[in-house]
Order: C-alpha cells, then structure tokens, then sequence
C-alpha cells in the first residue's frame, strides 16, 4: 500500500499549527478517509465534523491544499500525493478545535430572515398546485446542504469579515428559495438592501465555484435579488409612481 | 465535584432528525418550554440521506389509492409483525404530515395537474412516494428545520445525552456534555422523547454515519423501558460496494423504481428466479410487464426488483455466494439500459436520479447513464427498537417517549422503503403532542441529584484510565467485524453465541479504554462513551436474534429456514435490564388480528 503525507491543522482559537501525518492510502479513498484513518491510529482527539460521508449533508467541510471542499467528496486520485496535502478549517468560521469552526453565526443569521409565509390554500384539502416548471429553479436552490463552503471563501466574510452587516451567499440563496417560492407572500427586498448587505456582493462568483451542490449562486439567485432590490428601490420611474401614488 | 450547567425544560427531545424535529414542533405549539439536544449541527442528522421519497396514501397519481391499501401494504411488508394500530394511524395520518410540510415551505416534484408527484417504491401496489427526485430527506428536514427555528425551540447543538435520570418511577430528565468544550450539562424535564434513530454504527458496512450508536435504544433499556424485536436489522439491497472507502454508501431503491434492473455475471436477472409465495399475484411474469409497471402503466404488476428490501438482499447475496457476482462483489445494477426504451434516456437519468449521479461519477468513476453500478447489501435500519404504545409513544416508563428510527411497532419484520419519512412525521408528531400532553398533567418532579456525580466519573473514566489502555476506535471496529460475520443478514445459533460472546469480551475491554488529550471537541473520548450504547445494542440485537429460531423478514437463521418456528405462533421478541442488570429476553404473542383489519388486509391482496 502507497503511503502519503497529510498536513492538518492541529489546536484551538489559542495556539494551533500544521502536524505531519504519514498514512497508508489506498484506490478510491478521500481526504475524509486519510483523516479518519490518521484518527483512529495516530490522533484520536483530532477534531473533524462529518455525518454522511456522500455529499448529502455538508458537514465535512474544510480547506484542502487552500482550496475549500468537502473532504468525503475529495478524492486522492485528483490530488498530488507527492508532496504534503494540507488540510485545514474553513477560514472564514472562528476556530474550535483542529478542524471543527465555529459556524453558529450562520444558525442566527438564519433565524433572523422572514419565514415561509404562504398564500391561502388553493384546493379545499389545504393544499397548493404548482407547474413543476415553476419550481424548477427553487428546487436548484433548496439543494444547498448548508455546508458554508460560499461564505467560507466570499471575501466580504473571509477578508472584511462584515459578519454583521452581510448575510453571504449562503443565506442570499436561502432568501432567492423564499422570494421565488410560487406560494410565498413575504416581500424580503427592503431587509436584503439594508440589513442583509446584497450591496456588498461584487458578483466575484467565488461562491457559484465552490459549490459542492453545483448551484449557480451567483447568477441563479444573487442577480436577480439584486435585479428586484432595484426595482423596487431605484428605479426611477417607479420611484416617481411610489411618490406620486402615495 | 464535578461541575455542570442547568436547562429546565417542559418537554425535552433527544435527536433532531425529522422526528425530533416534528416532535419539537408539536411539543412547542403551546406555552410549553421545549429543549431540544443534538449530536451533530441542526439539519445533519440521517434524514438528510433518505433519497427516495416518503409514503403517503394521498392518491395524486393513482386514485385507486387508499389508507387501507397502505395499510395492507405495511402489514404485507413486516410479515405481519407489525402492531396493526400503528400501521393504521400511520396510513391514515401520513397523507396530512405531507401537505403539511408543503405549508412549511417544502416543494415537492409536481404532477401534470400540478400536485405533489407520487412514484413506484418496493411493497407499495400503488405510486406512493411523495420525493424530490433523489434527495427527499433534505428536502424535509430543511423543511421542518426552517420551520421549527421559529417555534420558540431552544436547540443545543453537538451536544450527546449519556444518562436518562429519573425519580421514582418517573423519568425526570437527562445528563450530557456539549462537545466543544466538553462541559456537562444537566437537563430537567416534566417529558423526555427520544429521537436519535438507529444503531447502523454497529456493523462494518453501513450507510450509517458515526452518530447511529443506539444511543436512544440503549437510553431507554437503562431507564427501564423495553426493547423489542431487535433482530430485524434491514440491509439494504443496494449499497455502494467499490471502491472500498465508499462500502455501505446507499444507493436510492428509486433507481429500480426509475426501471433500474438487477443482473448477475451471467447478465441474468435473478431477480425473476425466486418470487416469494406471499407476492406471486402482485409480481410481473416477463421482463416487459416489469418495465410497464415501472412507467405507470396501471394494468401492469411491479418487477421483482422491487420486491420488499430483505427479500432482494438474500437474492443479491445468494448471486454473490454462488459465484454470479459482479467482480467487487456485489451485483450489477443497471438503469443505462433504458436507453433502448425511451429517447433521451440520458437526461431522464440524471433528472430523477440527480444525486445518484453525481455520487457515482465523483467517488466511483462510474456514469450510471452509461454503465452499471456494482452495489450489495449495507446496513440500513433497525425496525426493531424501543416499545411504545401505538397512540401516544409513551414507553413503560412514565414520561418517556419515542419515534421514528429507535422507536419500534410500526415496520414489524420488514420496513418498507418510504415508510420511515412517513413513521417520523407521524409518529413524531404524535410523540410531540402526547409528551406535552404529559407535561401539563403532571407537574415538575425534582432531580435527585446522588446520582450524578456518579454519572459524572463514569463519563471522565476514559481519561483516568492509564496511558496504554484500549483505543476506542479499534474497539469499535472489532465490534463491527463480529457484527457484521457473525450477526449479519445469515445467522445461526453457532454464529449468534459466539457474536454474545463476543460482546461480553469486548464489554470488558471498553472498561480500559484511554482518551487521550482533554475534553475539548475530542472525536476519541466522544467514541469511547458512545461505545457503551454501541455494545448493549449489539448484545440487544444479538440475544433477539437467538431467540428467533425462524427466519422472517429481515431476520435469516441458517438453521431454522422455516418463517415459523413450531407451534410457537407469531411473537415478538421483549428485551428489558433485569434488577442484577443483565439483559433479558421473552416472548409476547402478536395480538389477533381485529375482523376490521382482518377484511382490509384480504380487499387489498
């Protein structure tokens, strides 16, 4: 069996470097696996979050060799063995312990959006009737398996570390999901312009790039949020109508 | 002394998969205080992975649909082990827990006429399965995630339940630690529900993730609740088998629902060889009438692919074991061929089968659109569990509760595929409900507290324990080989003492086990404390399936062939801890069936 090097980041928000770990690896596997393995066998209270292992849930998010993935979908064939791979936390999220961040602002930040508010039934049975291709485009957003990996690498986050003023991509999708919902009557335009911080977005598209669910962030829903944020807001003539209308 | 924050709750829930979090939500739609404690971050839990879709008798595509068709259904499926009141709420009240989630937000594919979409799935006559295309799990546990945020809901995130603490009788509330900094917690509570799903942990090749340790199971057994028909462990037909970091990962029964075959090395579909007696009048007799049915053609019968879940698991090992499988052994599952059916085959696949797609083509190399997939049995669910009384989900405890995965009753020997989405809601809901019910009937009782300084040492010991000791990890993976050679989908008395045995020896072992490092966010020491839940479930598992000398269901005894044991009638298995605190087992006869359903079982065939 091959042996390679896997470089993790080992300590908490106090002190925390790169340890070395040599393992055995073998046809197939991925980082979540080398990790697991270096768990069992040379550090068994090194930090890493994972449920599913398929990515289905988001959970096993990291930076690999700098780039952000999820590890159980990282395969080691697609990566050069030769040298050290270097496995970190999401940099972006305060750090726990090794691999695990503290990703709980994204839970608050959540809480505080308008739910789901939706329209009176359609059907006596309390029930709603939709054209599937109505709800094609929602569908791609509620794919998102929440693992931050967008708001991980979005630099108003990562570098301006605007956490307070800027929701990020993941929560722009979340907003696009309820905004575009065929039966939802909420409107979130004003929140987004000025709680929510979709100004701050430069339309980079580092977020659409990272996506481990292939949703086109960026274009599918962050665009037209702030396509409707200018309608409603800044466009002149409607402006006039608002002043005029009263 | 050790020391310990305090959470004072009405209702508290262990586990936030689909039924904790149903549960949350009915528990908190009046004043109540409700607490609810998780292992993993909020939306993580196993629900997340369920593919297919969930059951429901609403009857949107197939109007011949009914409750009592999903009734029969379920009863067929668990070999009529099931508790009957259960599998009748359930059929009833599953098509309301659906268009509920639509009003929370969920989106489900859609007919022409723009209703929830419904599609074929193994043991159900009718389309049954509300989904969005492969990944209906998510779907609604972001659903019911996003929903319950705004109920009022305190969540404790990353944080593991070791003790259920009562007084008297009475469950009174439970002792934990939170993972980031390894501080105990203590909650107190008028209602406890348990919700923390299976024991998939327990066996080498599983579709489980680390957090399925029987945790909830072995919670109860401990606070005197009874556990039963733990034998009937479902492998799941189709796991991934190559290559072998991905071993176990499932593979959605919706690929055969899709028209997806089975083939052996020969290319022959094995699946036509052996038809069990009980489906003979509902299974095709050609392979065409198999590829109608699957493609909504109402006067066809269903392949034999999709036959109940244990059956196609012993046909797949059956292949395997005489030297037809595929080369990694497994066997070939094939949904490519459709191409020679209907145009555009390629697209169709990767609409319906999204997820399925990309978990081939990223961690396999394989183009399902173009190739067929290698898969084999993996661990999956356990229908047996915790006892609950059908109506309310109260255990014998007084003020303990449980649903979904670790409660049992409702799946009986067999579940059937779309049937646990569908248990969770239900049976969540009404867990919810008649806990916070509990809860206003009786008032606070207080926590003796002796016992928890106790608990406390016992939860330090791996730390204590001198450098040297056992690795957790390895023990936990000794756990899963006995497991799974010798508790697996064949048993026999032999291989069953032997697993008991086996337990017992590594019981002792997991007594030395050594954490090292500190209490901070430690994987190890996590593993270490969960390993106690891990073996009194594996004995659990073990003892039942020595005391069932038949085979049914899921439950295969290489030595007892026969579905009935001799004059021994149908019976469940009741697990329960003795006052010298071994392990027990009796058995209970299965209640005769009522005329009412009796009439229902035979009108559906």
């Amino acid at each position: 069996m091959d042996k390679a090097t896997f470089r993790i980041w080992r300590g908490d928000a106090n002190e925390a470097d790169f340890v070395d770990y040599e393992t055995e690896v073998s046809e197939g596997m991925v980082v979540l696996d080398a990790v697991h393995r270096i768990q069992a066998e040379q550090a068994n209270d090194l930090a890493v979050r994972w449920n599913c292992k398929a990515g289905k849930c988001g959970s096993c998010s990291a930076e690999v060799n700098g780039n952000p993935k999820l590890m159980c979908m990282t395969r080691l064939n697609d990566i050069p063995l030769d040298q050290p791979v270097t496995v970190e936390p999401m940099r972006a999220f305060p750090l726990i312990k090794d691999l695990v961040t503290d990703v709980s602002w994204n839970f608050k930040v959540k809480e505080k959006m308008k739910p789901f508010t939706p329209r009176p039934p359609d059907a006596e049975d309390g029930t709603w009737r939709m054209e599937q291709e109505d709800i094609d485009h929602v569908q791609e957003f509620r794919k998102c398996i929440e693992c931050f990996l967008c708001q991980d690498v979005c630099h108003v986050l990562r570098e301006h570390h605007l956490h307070d003023e800027f929701i990020g991509p993941r929560f722009f999708v979340y907003a696009a999901s309820l905004e575009m919902h065929p039966i939802d009557t909420e409107n979130r335009l004003e929140e987004l312009k000025d709680l929510d911080g979709i100004g701050y977005c430069n339309i980079t598209k580092c977020c659409t790039n990272v996506c481990p669910e292939h949703i086109t962030i960026t274009d599918n829903a962050i665009i037209p949020l702030k396509e409707r944020v200018v309608d409603q807001f800044y466009d002149p003539i409607k402006k006039l109508f608002r002043v005029f209308g009263g | 002394m050790a020391s310990y924050e305090t959470f004072d709750y009405d209702v508290l829930i262990i586990g936030a998969g689909g039924a904790g979090l149903r549960a949350a939500i009915e528990a908190a739609t009046g004043d109540l205080k409700v607490g609810l404690v998780c292992k993993s971050l909020l939306g993580k839990a196993h629900t997340v992975m369920a593919e297919g879709g969930v059951a429901a008798a609403l009857a949107n595509v197939d109007e011949r649909d009914s409750w009592r068709a999903h009734f029969a259904d379920t009863m067929r499926g668990g070999q009529y082990l099931s508790n009957a009141r259960m599998a009748e709420l359930h059929a009833k009240e599953s098509p309301d827990r659906v268009r509920e989630l639509e009003a929370w937000g969920a989106l489900f594919d859609r007919t022409q006429d723009g209703s929830i979409l419904q599609r074929n799935f193994g043991g159900h006559q009718y389309p049954r399965l509300a989904h969005v295309g492969d990944r209906t799990g998510l779907e609604m546990i972001r659903a019911l995630q996003d929903h319950g945020i705004h109920q009022g809901i305190e969540v404790h995130m990353e944080n593991t339940i070791t003790t259920l603490l009562k007084t008297g009788d009475r469950v009174s509330g439970a002792f934990g630690y939170e993972r980031e900094k390894g501080r105990f917690k203590i909650f107190s509570a008028k209602a406890i529900v348990l919700a923390t799903g299976g024991v998939g942990k327990a066996y080498k090749i599983t579709s489980n993730s680390w957090e399925y340790t029987g945790d909830g199971h072995s919670l109860a057994y401990h606070a005197g609740a009874e556990l039963i028909d733990m034998e009937f462990v479902q492998f799941h037909p189709t796991g991934m088998v190559w290559p072998p970091s991905v071993r176990g990962i499932l593979v959605t029964e919706g690929v055969r629902g899709e028209g997806g075959i089975l083939t052996n090395s020969e290319g022959n579909r094995f699946m036509f060889d052996d038809i069990p007696e009980l489906y003979v009048n509902q299974t095709a007799d050609s392979t065409e009438e198999g590829w109608l049915y699957t493609q909504g053609d109402r006067e066809a019968r269903r392949p034999p692919e999709l036959l109940t879940r244990d059956h196609v698991a012993r046909c797949i090992v059956r292949e395997v074991h005489e030297g037809r499988g595929s080369p990694h052994g497994g066997v070939f599952l094939d949904i490519a061929w459709i191409k020679e059916k209907i145009p555009n085959a390629q697209e169709h696949i990767r609409r319906k089968l999204p997820s399925m797609y990309h978990q081939f083509k990223e961690l396999a190399d394989i183009d399902i659109t173009e190739e067929p997939m290698e898969v084999g049995p993996t661990t999956h669910y356990i229908m047996g569990g915790i006892r609950v009384d059908a109506d309310t989900q109260m255990t014998c405890v007084p003020g303990l509760f449980a649903a979904g995965e670790c409660a049992a009753g409702l799946h009986g020997a067999n579940r059937l595929g779309g049937n646990s989405l569908s248990d969770l809601l239900v049976f969540g809901k009404r867990a919810g409900e008649y806990a916070a019910q509990f809860a206003e009937e009786n008032g606070a009782v207080p926590l003796e507290d002796s016992s928890v300084e106790e608990i406390a040492q016992h939860v330090l010991k791996p730390f204590d324990n001198p450098e040297g000791g056992e690795n957790p990890y390895q023990i936990q993976s000794e756990l899963q080989d006995k497991m799974q050679e010798l508790v697996g989908i064949a048993r026999s008395q032999e291989s069953l003492t032997q697993a008991l045995e086996e337990v017992q020896t590594l019981r002792e072992k997991a007594e030395n086990v050594h954490s090292i490092g500190n209490r901070e966010y430690n994987s190890g020491w996590h593993t270490a404390l969960d390993l106690d839940c891990l073996i009194t479930v594996s004995e659990a598992i073990a003892l039942a399936a020595l005391e069932r000398r038949a085979s049914i269901g899921a439950h295969s005894r290489d030595d007892f062939p026969e579905k009935e044991e001799q004059g021994a009638g149908k019976y469940n298995t009741i697990v329960h801890k003795t006052e010298d605190n071994t392990m027990a087992i009796r058995r209970e006869p299965v209640p005769e069936l009522t005329e009412e359903y009796e009439q229902i079982i035979e009108e559906m065939g």
